[in-house]
């Protein structure tokens, strides 16, 4: 993959999946690549197919034709636990937290892993409560306890449990007060600076401009355009055409 | 007519004797339907079976507690099949589907258990038969035991759920199995092993309850018709409810057992059952939903 001169290997890569809900096409043939530390934007109007994208790589829905690609093995058709564990994280637009498990219980449904060790899991915690003293002080409540911003860092703590080599976040800033806004654009750089890509579906452009590298544009189930966010940041054409902002 | 301290004092032991049982039972249950939504009507197949295995292996070795080990492992693997070939095709279907499913595999075993083993009625020796003096009764000490036993064996569970790693996996994917399992948690897995726990919890109340009652292949009928209403009461799915339920209910039984017949005495669940869907549908030992 090449663009803008900079070479990076390709992590996730879509290629032309459809997927149907019922009778209803919804994607109708999406294709992208994130690559290794990257982040990257796909912006659209509502229900024009992101979440359905950050799905189907998931695994959480099926694509009837096409196929995804992790570090160029094809996954389409694994289950989403294999995904999980091959080092993909999912933070749900409506976070889903589970709320009648404790915070830490919430943590250690990524963590409690084959191959983990003890100190190793030890460590990721500390980290992770270190990224979020919120999250350490509540560490005995119950999730659904929480406020919303709360939980959003939980589920995004909790989605770095698995390690993983990129987080699929599904419009983390939905709801949340400015200052939430701000620490969740800092999660999404310390990611970045720990070599985790990101995938970011989000109605927020300006943050997604700012967090982001490349943008994706899709509308009625297909990618239309893409872009540097360096580019879009000072020519914002392309915005106006897509998102009618 | 006058009842003295001294019956009561018997009957309620006797209440929270067969209560911690039928928890034992019930317990299984309501752990497959919170977990998987599955109304199990071969529970009480796997008890029955349980109580045979026992039967075999007591004669085979003579040693109750090895008996009772190896019939909860052995019908917790029947479980685990049981699952994979029937439950796990019917995943995401209407929940009609499983209760046919499991309804039909309650009349396999049953048919089976009647051919194999015939309509003679097989005893467990109790593993010991001593007994205690209560009043004019001498109380058997192994019914102490049951109780103890069953208690231990939902203890151990709760534990289990409460602590472990799978326990945090049975839990989370109680709450939400599709976020489980993008967390990396093995859905197929812990379905299949909680039906497995569940099953094998059956098996470990047949063979403790055998010495007192007796084997044949339609034992579990009646068990699971009782357990099923202790679920219903406990508030289906909840795991404490079902244990409250099933003592609450059997000491009802076992207090109105003084007035009139213990076969009569059985409609006390009944009533209970009827009074707690007409007025609190969601279970009498749940806290009142928001």
């Amino acid at each position: 993959m090449n663009l803008g001169g900079e070479t990076v290997q390709a992590l996730v890569t879509v290629e032309d999946i459809h997927t149907y809900y019922g009778k209803s096409h919804i994607l109708h043939g999406v294709s992208l690549e994130v690559g290794r530390g990257e982040v990257v934007g796909l912006l659209g109007r509502n229900g024009v197919g992101k979440s359905t994208t950050l799905k189907a790589i998931m695994g959480l829905v099926h694509p009837s034709q096409g196929r995804v690609l992790f570090e160029g093995r094809p996954i389409t058709h694994l289950p989403a636990h294999r995904l999980a564990r091959l080092g993909i994280g999912y933070v749900p637009e409506d976070r889903r937290i589970f709320r009648l498990l404790s915070v830490t219980e919430n943590l250690r449904t990524g963590l409690d892993r084959h191959g983990v060790s003890k100190a190793r899991k030890a460590e990721l915690l500390d980290k992770v409560y270190g990224y979020f003293p919120v999250l350490a002080e509540r560490r005995s409540q119950a999730g659904g306890t929480l406020s919303g911003g709360e939980q959003q860092m939980l589920a995004i703590a909790r989605a770095m449990m698995l390690e993983p080599k990129i987080i699929l976040l599904d419009e983390p800033t939905e709801g949340l007060m400015p200052r939430m806004v701000a620490e969740i654009r800092q999660i999404i750089d310390t990611l970045r600076s720990e070599n985790v890509a990101v995938l970011l579906v989000e109605q927020n452009v300006p943050l997604t401009l700012e967090a982001g590298q490349r943008i994706y544009f899709i509308e009625k189930g297909v990618v239309r355009h893409h872009a540097l966010a360096s580019e879009l940041r000072v020519n914002d054409a392309v915005i106006h055409q897509y998102l009618g902002v | 007519m006058e009842i003295a301290f001294d019956q009561l004092l018997i009957q309620t032991i006797n209440g929270v004797v067969t209560g911690m049982i039928l928890a034992l039972v019930a317990s299984g249950l309501t752990l497959i339907f919170g977990i998987m939504d599955v109304v199990n009507f071969a529970h009480g197949e796997l008890f029955m079976l349980g109580a045979y295995v026992g039967v075999l292996i007591l004669a085979a070795t003579g040693d109750f507690w090895l008996a009772l080990a190896a019939a909860t492992l052995a019908i917790a693997l029947l479980g685990a099949v049981i699952y994979l070939t029937t439950l796990r095709p019917l995943l995401g279907r209407d929940p009609l589907y499983t209760i046919l499913a499991t309804f039909g595999v309650s009349l396999v075993l049953q048919n089976y258990a009647l051919w194999q083993f015939g309509p003679v009625a097989r005893k467990i020796e109790e593993p010991f038969t001593g007994q205690f003096t209560l009043f004019y009764l001498a109380y058997p000490w192994y019914r102490i035991v049951i109780a103890l036993l069953s208690a231990a064996i939902i203890g151990a569970l709760w534990l289990f759920l409460k602590f472990g790693t799978w326990g945090v996996w049975i839990r989370a994917t109680t709450q939400d199995r599709v976020m489980a399992q993008a967390m990396g948690i093995p859905v197929p897995w812990v379905l299949t092993g909680v039906f497995a726990i569940g099953a094998g919890m059956a098996a470990a109340s047949g063979v403790l309850f055998g010495p007192l009652v007796g084997v044949n292949h339609a034992m579990g009928v009646d068990w699971v018709l009782k357990a099923f209403i202790v679920v219903v009461v406990g508030g289906m799915g909840n795991l404490a409810g079902s244990i409250a339920a099933a003592i609450f209910i059997s000491l009802l039984e076992a207090y109105a057992s003084l007035w009139v017949s213990p076969a009569q005495a059985v409609i006390v669940s009944f009533v209970v059952l009827i009074l707690t869907l007409l007025f609190r549908p969601t279970g009498l030992f749940v806290a009142t939903p928001k």
